[in-house]
């Protein structure tokens, strides 16, 4: 078997590895992203509350606090260059009573101490002005306009098209399984052909214990954190602008209401110790969740609700991220323990191990032709006038088909030619199938059209990857006709 | 500049409820009909339904899903002033009356019609909109994407299969998987009684063995690629399940049949008002919506037992469409519907004066020898059940104008048998 070489290897294919192999991709370096799921973004990344905190939360001196506000201040740029879906929305923090009032006040100096901008207390008053829909008991808020929301799956997709367009690799369906030191590297087994790196990046999430105790490093200590999140109707665009939170707990930013940059409203997060990696959501966690946003927004309606997930939060003994060396050896770097909020940091974390990359002493060249930017089609986007232009050019974008989010046979298409092989890589990419009616109409059509466009039968496409196939075959009289027509 | 079209009408979706209404307007003389469907093939959700029991009502014979599309297709074909245009997708509807549409032939084309019938139907109610708990495995699907999947594309989507929900697609799905040699374990139902017509529980059940589990639901949902079994539990008083009473049934395949939902986000862009208890436009006796000038028929407007009543209620409205187009209708007195007494909803829900108007009354609970009240008529109803429309013509001298509505209700029957 043949052996990838490569200058740097980075394991996991969330926010994390994606953001840094996309900043690793600015250099001469050969690179390599393995991901031991079927596509990017499948594991925490995907399933989160999407928020890029403005960092009022964190604790002064930490690196979740230096890496959440860099990271949040690096959001608009990269959105910009990269074309995925990002709103500086801002957040708003509410107090309930007047004893609040002063935590709030704390806040507001915890904020500032972790150097974020333009926080300003607002009044009951002011609070009902700026978010009418909130609930009237609230006597007041603070303001952070510097906050955002993403979608967090498709910003990995971003990340990791843009970083394979300046030619990295990526390699999904791709588990590393053990990983022995050499002389100037590392050789690394995985299920399928071997690599041999000589630096290698551990991002493996819910998985960075496992993946670190492999080289011997046994100090990385990982419990999950589970988090569930209820989303409703797209018809209740606009009922809050800005994210939402209640003062914080001690282990969370409590049960927050969270406009999504598509238009949707998300309630949650549930915050809850869990012993195995189960996604399942609970009627004790909708319990949690929905009084709680209640208490914030009151008209919120139950029959709204379009449909519920649940992360896990990768959690180290810490209380911080675990971003540095490895003690074992300085050419392996962890990047472990990161929580929220990781998402909002990943660009920083990115730009941190690049530093710590040069400390190693592997010798990093920008490339002359770094390509920036990234594009994509969204159909549903566009002016009238766009559209049918685009219609001209290329009639599969006339073609549509999932009504709920208006997503077209060309954007299917496209997403397939951007690496999705499953039904939920191309929802996670073009949104069909997240609307209204989840996939009702448009699942067999999608069916056919990954089908085609990847030339497997339809028996073999599965939701989510190997196990989660969506039909089990023809039925008998159709099976019979296909015999009958091959003899 | 988009490519706009001045044309009289336009009907929005090509189901029976389309089909219907463009004939009937044809018929009644209006000349430039356009009628928009985004599947490749006209008739809606009929062609999946390759069952039979259509047609009993309106065409007074036993007919399958695709026999009864096909006659109104025929139909469609001996009226050239309907021009049909297939694969093609409404994506914004106006006050005004613009119909902006894509499709990969034409691209991007706005119709500004005089004129406008809207229906699109209804769909399914999904896992997330009744909140099961559990996992999210693949093999989850709702009856009518299952039934389609299987008849349409022909894809044996399971082997073990468990159904929530007895409305009438639940029933005949149950029976045309065990036709398939398909085990279905259950059929669940929330509710004390079925919401499908009784000759679906005995045609599609009872015939084959397959037990109806009422007042009960499914309480979570097991596996990690695949469904690998549901936890299932009766339900109290309140429909809230006794978990502790709750067992598991293996199945690799759950079947929602949980509600339809009509499809009103293009009604609710051209400014028609919903109707709450049917989820439907508020219309009149000529099926107009509060927006002038458009109509809404079938399922869109509200959920049907039978497709016979759609073209039946379609009918109407593609004539009064023609007539609104000749400057026939409009200012019409009419009087709004109260509901009363075990009256879920009422359509017409706009009564108009001096006009013979079927009724579709939809009942809150089941109730034994009760009478309906429709203004100052009534008549005997023997057995009221949610699942089954109640009909009635209100005639002119049924209704007092000077009272300013119509209040429709039951009265006296029995609740428990
Ligand atoms: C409910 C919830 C809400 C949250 N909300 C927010 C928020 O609003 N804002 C915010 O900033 N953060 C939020 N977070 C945190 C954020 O989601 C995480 O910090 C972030 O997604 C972590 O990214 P990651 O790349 O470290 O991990 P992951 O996304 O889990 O990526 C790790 C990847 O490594 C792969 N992998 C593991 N082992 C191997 C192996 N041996 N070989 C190959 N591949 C392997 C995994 O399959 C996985 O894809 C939230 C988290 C949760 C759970």
């Amino acid at each position: 078997m043949s052996i990838t070489e490569v200058d740097v290897l980075v394991i996991g294919g969330g926010v994390v590895g994606a953001a840094l192999i996309r900043e690793l991709s600015r250099y001469e370096l050969d690179l390599v992203l393995v991901e031991k799921e079927v596509d990017v973004s499948f594991g925490t990344s995907k399933a989160n509350s999407g928020i890029v905190h403005s960092g009022v939360h964190d604790r002064p001196g930490t690196l979740k606090a230096q890496l959440s506000v860099r990271g949040c201040q690096l959001f608009p740029e990269l959105a910009a260059e990269l074309d995925f879906l990002y709103k500086q929305n801002g957040a708003v923090v509410v107090a309930r009573s007047r004893e609040e009032l002063v935590e709030l006040e704390k806040l507001v100096e915890n904020g500032r101490a972790n150097g974020v901008k333009d926080l300003s207390l607002i009044s009951r008053e002011e609070l009902r002005r700026i978010e009418p829909n909130l609930s009237a008991e609230l006597v007041g808020g603070l303001l952070a306009p510097s906050g955002g929301i993403v979608v967090p799956f498709d910003l990995v997709f971003a990340l990791t098209e843009n970083a394979v367009a300046n030619g990295a690799k990526l390699m999904v369906n791709t588990e590393v399984l053990g990983i022995k030191e050499e002389k100037d590297g590392f050789f690394v087994r995985t299920n399928h052909r071997p690599i041999r790196a000589k630096l290698i990046v551990n991002a493996a999430g819910l998985y960075g214990g496992e993946v670190a105790a492999m080289i011997g490093d046994h100090s990385i200590q990982l419990y999950a954190r589970k988090g569930e999140e209820y989303l409703f109707d797209r018809k209740l665009e606009g009922l809050v602008q800005r994210t939402v939170f209640p003062l914080p707990s001690k282990v969370s930013k409590g049960i927050l209401v969270i406009p999504t940059v598509d238009g949707n409203i998300m309630i949650g997060p549930t915050a809850h110790r869990v012993e195995d990696y189960d996604l399942s959501t609970s009627l004790a966690g909708w319990n949690e969740i929905f009084p709680a946003a209640r208490k914030l927004v009151p008209t919120l309606q139950p029959t709204d609700l379009i449909t519920a997930f649940s992360g896990l939060r990768a959690v180290g003994t810490s209380g911080d991220f675990i971003i540095a060396p490895s003690i074992i050896s300085p050419r392996f770097i962890n990047a472990a323990g990161i929580e929220s909020p990781g998402l909002t940091a990943a660009p920083a974390i990115a730009e941190y191990i690049v530093e710590l990359i040069k400390d190693s002493g592997l010798p990093l060249a920008r490339k002359q032709k770094f390509n920036p930017r990234r594009t994509v089609v969204r159909l549903r986007d566009l002016d009238p006038q766009a559209q049918a232009e685009l219609m001209q050019k290329d009639p599969a974008y006339g073609q549509i088909v999932c009504r709920c989010e208006m997503v077209s046979a060309g954007e299917i298409r496209d997403a397939v030619r951007r690496g999705a092989t499953t039904l939920d890589g191309i929802k996670l990419r073009t949104r069909s199938g997240m609307g209204r009616c989840q996939g009702g109409f448009c699942t067999p059509k999608i069916i056919r059209l990954l089908s085609n466009e990847l030339g497997l039968p339809p028996e073999q496409i599965s939701k989510n990857g190997p196990g989660s196939e969506l039909l089990f075959g023809r039925l008998r009289g159709d099976r019979a006709k296909e015999e009958k027509q091959h003899a | 500049m988009l490519n706009t079209k001045a044309v009289d009408l336009v009907v929005v979706g090509g189901g029976p409820a389309g089909m219907a209404a463009a004939v009937a307007a044809a018929e009644a003389g209006v000349e430039e009909i356009v009628l928009l469907e985004r599947q490749a093939k006209l008739g809606g959700i009929l062609p999946q339904c390759i069952h039979n029991g259509f047609g009993l009502r309106y065409f007074k014979e036993e007919l399958t899903g695709p026999e009864y599309a096909y006659r109104f297709m025929l139909e469609l074909k001996k009226k050239p002033r309907i021009q049909v245009k297939t694969e093609t997708m409404v994506v914004t509807i106006t006050p005004d009356r613009q119909v902006v549409t894509t499709s990969a032939a034409e691209g991007l084309v706005c119709y500004q019609a005089r004129a406008v019938i809207l229906a699109m139907g209804c769909r399914e109610r999904p896992r997330g909109a009744i909140n099961i708990p559990g996992t999210r495995p693949a093999g989850i699907y709702t009856a009518g994407s299952l039934q389609y999947l299987l008849n349409i594309e022909g894809f044996l989507p399971g082997r073990t299969a468990v159904i929530l929900g007895s409305g009438d697609i639940g029933l005949i799905m149950a029976r045309r998987l065990t036709l398939e040699g398909i085990r279905v374990r259950a059929v669940l139902e929330l509710m004390p009684y079925s919401n499908g017509l009784n000759r679906n529980v005995v045609q599609c059940l009872e015939d084959f063995n397959i037990p109806l589990y009422l007042s009960h639901t499914v309480t979570a949902i097991h596996g990690q690629g695949r469904v690998e079994k549901v936890s299932v539990a009766p339900v109290d008083a309140d429909l809230q399940p006794l978990v502790e009473k709750g067992f598991d049934l293996a199945c690799d395949t759950l079947v929602l049949s949980v509600g339809l939902i009509p499809e009103n986000e293009l009604s609710l862009q051209a400014g028609v008002e919903l109707d709450p208890a049917t989820g439907g436009p508020v219309v009149d006796s000529f099926y107009q919506t509060t927006v002038e000038g458009i109509f809404a028929c079938g399922n869109v407007a509200h959920v049907h037992d039978v497709v016979d009543d759609v073209s039946a209620e379609s009918a109407i409205a593609g004539r009064a469409a023609a007539a609104y187009l000749r400057g026939e209708i409009g200012g019409n007195r009419w009087l709004p519907v109260k509901a009363g007494r075990n009256i879920r909803s009422v359509v017409p829900q706009r009564i108009v004066v001096g006009q013979a108007t079927p009724l579709y009354i939809r009942a809150r609970f089941p109730e034994k020898n009760a009478q309906l009240n429709v203004g100052h008529g009534h008549s005997k109803r023997r057995i009221v059940s949610p699942g089954e429309t109640i009909y009635y013509t209100v005639k002119p001298e049924d209704i007092c104008s000077q009272e300013g509505f119509v209040r429709v209700g039951l009265e006296g029957g029995k609740v428990d048998d």
